[in-house]
């Protein structure tokens, strides 16, 4: 392809980026011009990777939630976040990360994630709704309470106690980041490969939860996937941390705008 | 193409449209495929809750010479029912994914449907006499008492109103664990192949109970899982040759007569990334979501997100031509009879072709706003935005819900089908 039909090619992605965000806003509340001032410009390439990475995160533990999973979907995502994963480990963005007090940023990053995640559920599985809704109902509810009375409470027999443990120790020492990205992928494999005494096949094909009753599954996997996220979301505050709550979530909505255009099925 | 008169140039004028009026779509009215059969007579849709709807094109009315025959239903039936798999707790959709035409070889016409995992072979024939003068029941149907019957009458066939009937004659199932994306009949009319995410299976047409596996891409350790089958279909001419896309952005050829299990592929067909293009997206953006060949059988053709892509089977390393056009994961593309326009549906309920010889591309809208028939369909235009002229589209208007994602062109004459959610749209091109 041409340098000139390349160049198209990144002008159009771009202006899906930056522009979806017009229609989004034009739904409700802001206005428009108002949010568009609160963004100067395209925004910093490393808070596009930072929240496409976050995104993604999610949307993959969207997907291995579905009993059946779009395998395409899942394989398109996946491959971007170990893309994204490369990328910030040859350019050393991880060393970067390490020192980030993020606190309060990074509840808020999960409301505006929850958000992401209510949007994304209702528009691609239909008949996964009332699914989406409990997970959202215990995010929610969960991010109101302290996290250790999340862990011990919600802790069902699914979760392994040390898997457990190994989260509880990435949170409370954040000095080890290094291959955090990659502990957080796995802790996601395993979590879903341990639910399932059959094989890490299982994370592709049809979940076989013929050993659960579906709430229950579906509890222990908000745990551990409400767990796995708060931990890689920890880990990742992004380097330009944007002050605006808004800003933040309006770059998901964006990111998911595109993602969901590109991988939807 | 939007010239008036001259060469090449085509007009196409709305002729039909099928399907609800309202804004309210049901999503079992959602079509899912479209396919004209080998003749261009009959024109098949499937759809979101499982039924399958053929159309068939009248006659041509001799004092009628400016138009083609309509096309009106001719049969409507259920193809596929929703089942659920107690074992794995899964829900099956009914869904039509696809829908190929056998060539016609007596009466009947046969066609293979098929949803995520199983594949039907239908049997549609017409009946137009029936049996009559029967004296051994009543009016109402109940036998006579033998004894009263006393002469033989054989009864006669009389003509009726035309009933069409479908029948499933063939039902081939278990044989996928993932969903099937794709079906494709050989050119020897024997055989065809399936395809699902990771698998592609070799059937013969009467034998239900077994399939050959011939393509596995099944990594040993499902996390090593990084690349799945879009879309797979057979050379129009050579029976033992066929090709698979992937969602890396390949195009393998593969040879049956090579080996049992098509591992190997004969060609790859890869264009190399250009590395100042790379972004997030590119590895979602280089997903095929369908490859189709010519009916020459010298070219292919490939969609991807940003591009329709045509290929010379001679050369693997790029494409000989490479169109510009917006779309995501699961638009179709065409070709025209003779292999000289193709065509993809795009957002908006757009749909464009690409004269492969004059390099002139037009876009058009599926609409009801142009439904009168010989309305010569005016030709869009997608701008960036901000530099809207009149009468463009700004690509920040564009309704990316309102996708044209399956599109069928006549086998011999240019009249296309064209899907939009719930509509079927026929336009062919003006006959002066």
């Amino acid at each position: 392809m041409g340098e000139e039909e390349g160049l198209h090619q990144t002008q159009l992605l771009d202006t899906m980026f930056v522009r979806g965000l017009k229609r989004k806003c034009f739904d409700g509340e802001e206005d428009i011009e108002g949010t568009l001032a609160g963004i100067k410009a395209v925004p910093s390439y490393n808070l596009q990777r930072q929240s496409l990475l976050d995104m993604s995160l999610v949307k993959l533990q969207l997907c291995h939630m579905l009993v059946e999973p779009n395998l395409c979907r899942s394989v398109l995502i996946a491959n971007t976040v170990r893309q994204i994963q490369e990328e910030m480990t040859q350019d050393g963005t991880w060393q970067m990360i390490n020192a980030q007090n993020t606190g309060q940023a990074s509840l808020d990053r999960l409301v505006s994630t929850d958000i992401l995640c209510r949007s994304s559920g209702d528009q691609a599985e239909g008949k996964h709704v009332p699914a989406y809704g409990t997970f959202n109902k215990d995010f929610e509810s969960d991010q109101a309470q302290d996290g250790s009375e999340t862990m011990s409470t919600a802790s069902s027999v699914q979760a392994p106690r040390n898997l457990q443990s190994n989260m509880w120790e990435e949170m409370e020492n954040p000095q080890e980041n290094k291959g955090n990205f990659q502990k957080s992928l796995d802790q996601i494999f395993e979590t879903l490969e341990n639910k399932s005494p059959n094989s890490v096949e299982d994370l592709f094909s049809e979940v076989d939860n013929s050993y659960y009753d579906l709430d229950t599954m579906l509890t222990g996997m908000m745990t551990n996937t409400k767990m796995g996220h708060c931990d890689s979301l920890e880990t990742f505050s992004s380097p330009t941390n944007t002050a605006s709550n808004s800003n933040c979530k309006s770059d998901l909505n964006d990111l998911d705008h595109i993602v969901e255009i590109l991988v939807e099925s | 193409m939007s010239r008036a008169g001259g060469g090449n140039d085509i007009q196409w004028c709305f002729s039909q449209v099928k399907g609800a009026v309202d804004d309210d779509v049901a999503e079992a009215d959602i079509i899912s495929t479209v396919e004209f059969n080998h003749s261009g007579e009959l024109l098949a849709t499937g759809d979101k809750g499982g039924r399958v709807v053929i159309f068939q094109q009248e006659q041509e009315n001799k004092t009628q010479s400016h138009s083609r025959g309509e096309y009106n239903v001719y049969s409507t039936f259920q193809s596929h029912e929703p089942e659920f798999d107690y074992l794995k707790s899964l829900e099956i959709e009914e869904k039509i994914n696809k829908i190929r035409w056998l060539p016609q070889k007596n009466a009947a016409q046969f066609l293979l449907s098929t949803n995520d995992k199983t594949i039907k072979l239908w049997k549609i024939s017409e009946r137009d006499k029936r049996p009559e003068g029967y004296n051994l029941k009543e009016e109402d149907g109940r036998y006579r008492d033998p004894t009263t019957v006393t002469t033989l009458r054989v009864p006669v066939f009389r003509p009726m109103d035309l009933m069409v009937e479908a029948s499933p004659r063939r039902i081939f199932a278990n044989a996928h664990t993932y969903h099937i994306n794709s079906i494709s009949i050989n050119s020897d009319y024997e055989t065809y192949l399936s395809a699902d995410d990771l698998r592609i299976n070799l059937w013969h047409l009467e034998i239900t109970d077994r399939s050959f596996n011939i393509v596995d891409i099944k990594p040993a350790n499902m996390e090593e899982l990084t690349e799945v089958i879009t879309a797979a279909e057979f050379h129009p001419n050579s029976c033992s040759t066929f090709v698979y896309s992937s969602s890396k952005g390949t195009i393998r050829l593969c040879d049956m007569r090579a080996s049992a299990l098509c591992d190997r592929h004969s060609k790859l067909f890869e264009e190399p990334e250009d590395p100042s293009n790379r972004s997030f997206f590119s590895e979602i953006i280089s997903s095929i979501s369908d490859v189709k060949f010519s009916h020459s059988g010298r070219y292919m053709m490939t969609r991807d997100y940003l591009s329709v892509k045509i290929w010379d089977l001679n050369m693997e390393n790029r494409p000989v031509e490479t169109y510009q056009v917006l779309g995501e994961n699961h638009f179709e593309c065409c070709w025209n009879g003779s292999d000289s326009i193709v065509m993809t549906g795009s957002y908006n309920n757009f749909f464009r072709m690409f004269d492969r010889n004059s390099k002139r591309d037009i876009t058009l809208e599926a609409s009801r706003e142009n439904n009168k028939p010989r309305t010569v369909l005016k030709p869009r235009k997608v701008c960036a935005s901000g530099k809207r002229k009149k009468d463009e589209i700004s690509v920040d208007s564009l309704d990316f819900n309102k996708k044209i994602l399956h599109t069928a062109w006549h086998p011999k004459e240019n009249i296309i089908a064209v899907a939009t959610t719930n509509n079927l749209y026929i336009f062919q091109d003006k006959m002066n």
